[in-house]
């Protein structure tokens, strides 16, 4: 009996020492929720349709480019859906000729379907869109980390959210500027460079006056600030350019801010091996015309190409150096595939959560003491041993919780409060049962051991079925029902080792020792 | 010490009257329902715009509310947490389509709307934008992580006890919870997923009582056997009235805490477990045993009544019935 109650002790010292090692210090090693540190939390959208248009922009481009090098002129239609492109005015003699360069280009990943009159409709695959659509959240994924990584948050999370596959969860603890946090990550950051057809004009009417107010096909309107010599300060004007970018920022090497030669902020960046030949190629065949750079769809400068250029360039604007360095950084860590939604989005000042880690604090610790003094009234001596388990309780808690590194958020708190009242539980039920055996006196040790032996049951199905709970609730609860049922599933388990093994193991230490039959209960 | 020496109270005498107020409380929680149309749904499930200001001097609802009258259709502006720190929250229904920036809309121009209006000098502290399309799937996972945890519960208290336990259980939990959304209406808070998890933790607490009644009649069916079911019972609820009113008095009063001191976030939790813990311990007293019992006595009567043709052998399907009673757990 002795040496088993010194194995027991042994057990328990262990258990404490390491728990309290993985909790101390309580700053470093419990990490706080969004709700409690302040920050933003965001479920974001990948708009995976503007990844499809672009392939099939592109597509079409390439399918216009190869036929007209065959002599074949076609005219691409914009399509209605995303996934298909339509191309018309192919002549009848040269049908096959044109069969033969859409089967070389498009067949691995389009179906396509004849209409009569020289009309094609190509439609893309459902495996090459399932596949399209997977990579834009992948690198939009890949994008965000690089940018939030960028902005220099600690612990920042970024994940794939939600059951339809185009969601994404960020959650940036501590952010104190929110607005330009969110900026960055939502800025799609597609720099393109457009060769300017017509432009600028100071609007949209004039522009189009020399055609009739139509845009051709192959071309877009984009709009940018009015940056000539002597015009009124933030007026717009309108320029008619290619639809299809020369080179855009997918081909970038690197971009940084630097300053222009008046000494405003601007942001130079540099071509990889494959965007140099591409632009060198189009500025030493465009010498003389303008060149608009374009970043999400607004044009920043639009400037006369000089001579062929490789692979640097440089993007001036009436630019902040704040936002200088934004772009940069933006520019650098990627393009994002596809533009971006915003579904939710919680922000927490740091103040407010400030505010609710005190206020649960001072919940907690009151309530704690007020269940303590109600016990140590109720079951005199007896209580000394529940007020341990508790404690040692929320101490065993707190390092499951640092261990599997599980965030405490304010439901987490109130899952505290929720194991407190059920290791009081645990006591109340096992005390209760102890004094109905010592009324039936059969001596203290007997009444001890009975009262802990019958209650043992009720213990177990008690916490299975709110483990049953705790389960489910984590597998389909979201959020804040997660939070709570982490402290919960954990308070359950240490509650069975607290009340159950620690507490009896007291109740043996001491009643070993003495020979009187008493107890203080 | 002791709250009650042996105590012996016939509760089961009183579990018609009982019912009856909680039928009363729940029918009048469903007319309260029904006459606002429908459950509040916090921002979570409804979707919409919160956003938390903190004024630098004091200013009233009605002040702020004109001010951005112009700005938004629908608002409500209520205090935040106590009167001096100055907080209001500004709620906004949700509107208009899920794209690009329009989430962010009606933040927006509530604070644009503050900053011209003469209200002084503010803050945004907190801000909570919930689209459609999160509202939808939050309350879809909530019900579901509801559901599936019931369904966990009364299946192991189904394979640990007798069906007609299970079914105690269910009556007592579905009574807790209507119980408590009918003072939540009462009292004007909403369904936020907060309050979800409360109502939750309720539910596990509910059964945690049942399942200690429960578990007592168990030990006392095979300590006494001549007794009727009845009367065992009774008993058994009263061996472990001291045990049930000392842990519903401890959680009930850490919750309090939470109440009190927990903050404006979790004002609604701690209120909705504070009534649920009342609403269980009182259930578990009146209600769980008794529909335990209702069904047990149907079972066995119905089971009597096959053997038992006529008036002259009732007095023997009495018997029987009550052998049948006897012979459980």
């Amino acid at each position: 009996m002795a040496k088993n109650l010194r194995w027991k002790v042994l057990i328990i010292v262990a258990v404490v020492v390491a728990a309290g090692l993985k909790v101390y210090p309580p700053g470093e090693q419990i990490r706080l929720g969004l709700d409690l540190s302040g920050g933003v939390h965001m479920v974001l959208r990948v708009q995976t349709d503007d990844a499809l248009r672009l392939e099939i922009e592109t597509r079409a481009e390439q399918l216009g480019e190869q036929a007209s090098l065959a002599g074949i002129a076609i005219i691409s239609v914009p399509a209605t859906l995303p996934t298909e492109m339509r191309v018309e005015g192919v002549p009848a003699d040269r049908d096959q000729e044109f069969l033969n360069i859409s089967d070389d280009l498009l067949q691995a990943s389009f179906d396509r379907e004849s209409e009569p009159g020289g009309a094609y409709t190509f439609r893309m695959q459902p495996g090459v869109e399932r596949v399209l659509r997977e990579q834009a959240v992948r690198q939009a994924l890949l994008t965000i980390e690089r940018r939030v990584n960028a902005l220099g948050v600690a612990e920042p999370i970024v994940t794939p959210h939600g059951s339809t596959g185009d969601q994404i969860l960020v959650q940036l603890p501590g952010v104190e500027d929110i607005a330009r946090a969110k900026e960055i990550i939502r800025s799609t950051s597609l720099l393109e460079l457009k060769l300017v057809e017509d432009g600028p004009a100071p609007s949209r009417e004039q522009l189009l006056q020399t055609r009739n107010g139509v845009v051709p096909s192959d071309m877009m309107v984009v709009s940018g600030a009015d940056e000539s010599l002597g015009s009124t300060l933030g007026s717009t004007v309108f320029y008619l350019v290619r639809r299809v970018a020369a080179v855009t920022g997918r081909d970038l090497r690197n971009a940084r801010p630097t300053i222009d030669e008046y000494n405003q902020p601007a942001i130079s960046f540099s071509f990889n091996r494959e965007g140099a030949r591409k632009f060198g190629n189009f500025t030493g065949a465009n010498v003389g015309r303008n060149l608009a750079v374009i970043m999400d769809d607004r044009v920043y400068s639009a400037p006369v190409i000089q001579e062929r250029i490789a692979d640097e360039g440089r993007i001036t604007g009436t630019f902040s150096q704040e936002e200088a360095d934004d772009l940069a950084l933006t520019l650098r860590s990627g393009a994002l595939p596809a533009s971006l939604t915003y579904l939710e989005e919680r922000t927490v000042g740091p103040s407010l959560g400030a505010d609710s880690v005190r206020a649960g604090v001072i919940a907690s610790v009151s309530g704690l003491i007020a269940v303590a003094l109600f016990i140590l009234a109720y079951y005199r001596l007896s209580g000394i041993n529940a007020v341990v388990a508790l404690a040692l309780n929320l101490l065993l808690l707190l390092a499951c919780m640092s261990y599997v590194g599980a965030v405490l958020t304010l439901p987490g708190i109130a899952g505290f409060i929720l194991t407190i009242g059920m290791g009081v539980d645990s006591n109340v039920l096992i005390f209760e049962r102890i004094k109905e055996e010592l009324t039936s006196a059969k001596g203290v040790r007997a009444a001890v051991s009975a009262g802990f032996d019958r209650v043992f049951l009720t213990i177990v199905d008690t916490h299975v079925s709110s483990l049953i709970a705790a389960a489910f609730l984590f597998q389909f609860g979201s959020g804040a029902i997660q939070g709570f049922a982490t402290t919960l599933f954990f308070g359950l388990i240490s509650n069975v080792f607290t009340a159950v093994f620690v507490s009896r193991t007291m109740f043996e230490a001491v009643l070993t020792r003495r020979r009187e039959a008493t107890l203080s209960i | 010490m002791a709250i009650f020496k042996n105590p012996n109270f016939d509760f089961l005498k009183w579990r018609g009257p009982a019912l009856g107020l909680s039928a009363v409380i729940i029918v009048a929680g469903a007319i309260a329902v029904l006459l606002q149309g429908g459950l509040v749904l916090g921002i979570d499930f409804s979707g919409g715009t919160n956003v938390i200001v903190k004024f630098d001097a004091p200013v009233t609802e009605d002040t702020v509310r004109a001010t951005i009258a112009s700005a938004v259709d629908e608002v409500v502006v209520q205090q935040y947490g106590p009167a001096a720190d100055n907080e209001l929250l500004i709620k906004l229904p949700q509107g208009g389509t899920e794209s690009g920036t329009s989430l962010e809309r009606g933040a927006l121009a509530v604070v644009a709307a503050l900053e011209q209006g003469s209200v002084g000098g503010f803050t945004v502290i907190g801000q909570e934008l919930v689209g459609p399309v999160i509202g939808e799937e939050l309350k879809r996972r909530g019900l579901s992580a509801f559901a599936f945890a019931m369904a966990g519960i009364l299946i192991y208290i189904g394979f640990r006890f007798r069906f007609s336990f299970a079914v105690g259980a269910i009556v007592a939990v579905a009574h807790d919870i209507l119980i408590t959304l009918a003072v939540l209406t009462f009292f004007g808070y909403e369904l936020s997923l907060n309050v979800v998890a409360a109502m939750l933790t309720i539910t596990g607490y509910s059964v945690n009582d049942s399942i200690v009644v429960f578990d007592r009649v168990r030990e006392n069916l095979r300590k006494m056997r001549r007794d009727a079911f009845d009367t065992l019972v009774n008993t058994s609820i009263n061996q472990t009235l001291g045990r049930t009113l000392i842990t519903s008095g401890t959680t009930a009063f850490a919750a309090l805490a939470l109440f009190l001191f927990g903050g404006e976030v979790l004002r609604g939790f701690a209120f909705t477990i504070v009534v649920g813990v009342i609403s269980g311990t009182y259930s578990t007293i009146f209600i769980a045993a008794a529909a335990a019992i209702v069904i047990s006595e149907r079972s066995a009567s119905r089971r009597a009544a096959v053997g038992a043709p006529g008036a002259a052998v009732s007095q023997k399907a009495k018997r029987r019935t009550k052998k049948v009673r006897a012979r459980v757990s």
